[in-house]
């Protein structure tokens, strides 16, 4: 059995639909990951007592443990406590907080990235919150922050096709399903592949330049 | 906790599976990030345009995809492999693609000093390479390798998804037979917590090993007096 052109053709609009619903999906998620990320590193960095290292444990336990067995366990533990949401905004609640952890990471690097002296010419020039920060600090933190956070977004665009263990009807989930209509695996996996490739490389070249372009000159 | 207890020996046959595998690939990934990392540095379009088409395909797609890929659909060309050595086959593949960026950025990105000083000496590309290059660069290379191997920890847990009977595939099951949902994911998710922080420790403890300290740089020899001459 090899490659069927006709076949091909035909399921694919099934897997594009399967693709809005990813990218639907990755939009969401990274919606989360940002501000939740945002919320954590900030908090962590206020040093609050018994907060701190309890988030501290968060990003650790968000890290260390599968994407795919957070799925589940939000996806068969909650409804258990009365809490039933749809697959989609399970899949999206889970891969946005698995993904706060990296990015709550990121942030931090991003800010104690900058160096000493900046921290202390702004102590020295008697500069105000506001201006440290919008103007001193972050600026300097978001460029090396941004090539990152490109990288993770592209990531978890490729990650979200874990979700369809959680029966979120996604890229693969799509591809999986014609798949078994038909018993012919081949052409929907393929092009499921393919459709992560085009968006997926055009996407990896611009942070790439963009990495290039925010690389600091020191 | 029941049903943990009397699930045991098969969750420890899941766990065996689960270590396994994330043993045998993570050796592929060491060889699969070297070979694809050296040979994207190569100066012969021949060697690292290859190299670069397979990295960017196994970076470029999902890893579920390509699970799914080397179980569904590659017996359709006739490959036959065992459902284990296709799971080692695919997570070794993907992970030593991710690695062999790390290989080539740390390697690339050390001091231009070192090549042009072998270069003087007379070493040629490979001697350069094998001597120089790669030793000073394993250091550099240990923490985010670290990553990939935990990385790679978790992602075992998606071959569940093609019914390999890993901890992840032995949990699920056992949940199906029980319904003790919440006691068996709390202990996945401890197992799986437990064994990337164990990881994360080794990789922390290779690094201390293989660190540039001063104290681990050997003392130059001391000089023999030049007899006669000058």
């Amino acid at each position: 059995m090899t490659w069927d052109n006709e076949f091909a053709m035909s399921v694919l609009p099934e897997l594009l639909q399967g693709l809005v619903v990813t990218v639907k999906l990755t939009l969401c998620g990274i919606s989360i990951a940002l501000i939740v990320g945002l919320i954590a590193a900030v908090l962590r960095f206020q040093k609050i007592p018994v907060l701190a290292p309890v988030l501290g444990f968060y990003v650790q336990f968000m890290r260390g443990t599968p994407l795919l067995i957070q799925a589940y366990v939000a996806f068969f533990v909650l409804p258990q406590y009365g809490i039933t949401l749809s697959p989609f905004v399970t899949g999206v609640i889970v891969i946005g907080l698995n993904y706060s952890a990296y990015t709550a990471e990121v942030y931090r690097a991003g800010i104690e990235g900058v160096p000493t002296g900046q921290w202390e010419a702004v102590a020295a020039l008697g500069l105000g919150a506001r201006r440290k920060w919008l103007r001193i600090i972050l600026p300097q933190a978001v460029r090396t922050m941004v090539p990152v956070l490109g990288n993770y977004f592209l990531q978890m665009f490729k990650d979200s096709a874990i979700l369809s263990a959680i029966t979120v009807v996604e890229l693969l989930a799509a591809a999986m399903k014609v798949g078994g209509n038909s018993f012919r695996y081949l052409e929907p996996l393929t092009l499921a592949g393919l459709l992560f490739m085009i968006i997926s490389f055009p996407a990896s070249l611009l942070i790439r330049r963009l990495e290039r372009r925010f690389a600091t000159t020191h | 906790m029941g049903a943990v207890v009397e699930y045991a020996p098969l969750l420890l046959r899941g766990l065996g599976i689960t270590l396994l595998v994330t043993v045998l690939s993570s050796i592929l990934v060491v060889v699969v990030a070297f070979v694809t990392g050296l040979a994207r540095l190569s100066r012969h379009w021949f060697v690292h345009w290859p190299a670069t088409v397979i990295v960017e395909i196994f970076r470029g797609t999902s890893l579920v995809i390509q699970i799914f890929w080397f179980f569904y659909a590659l017996p359709l060309f006739g490959i036959n492999l065992v459902p284990l050595a296709a799971a080692v086959l695919t997570l070794g593949l993907n992970g030593g693609c991710y690695a062999g960026e790390i290989v080539r950025g740390v390697i690339k990105s050390r001091p231009k000093g070192q090549t042009e000083v072998a270069i003087a000496l007379g070493m040629g590309p490979w001697l350069r390479m094998r001597r120089v290059l790669i030793p000073q660069s394993i250091p550099a290379m240990l923490p985010p390798f670290g990553n990939v191997m935990i990385d790679l920890l978790k992602n075992t847990s998606l071959l569940s998804l093609v019914t390999i009977a890993d901890l992840t595939f032995r949990a699920q099951w056992a949940r199906s037979k029980t319904g003790e949902t919440v006691a068996i994911f709390l202990t996945l998710l401890v197992i799986y917590f437990a064994l990337s922080w164990l990881l994360g420790l080794f990789t922390k403890w290779l690094e201390r090993r293989f660190s540039l300290s001063r104290r681990s740089v050997a003392r130059p020899r001391r000089l023999q007096p030049v007899m006669g001459g000058e």
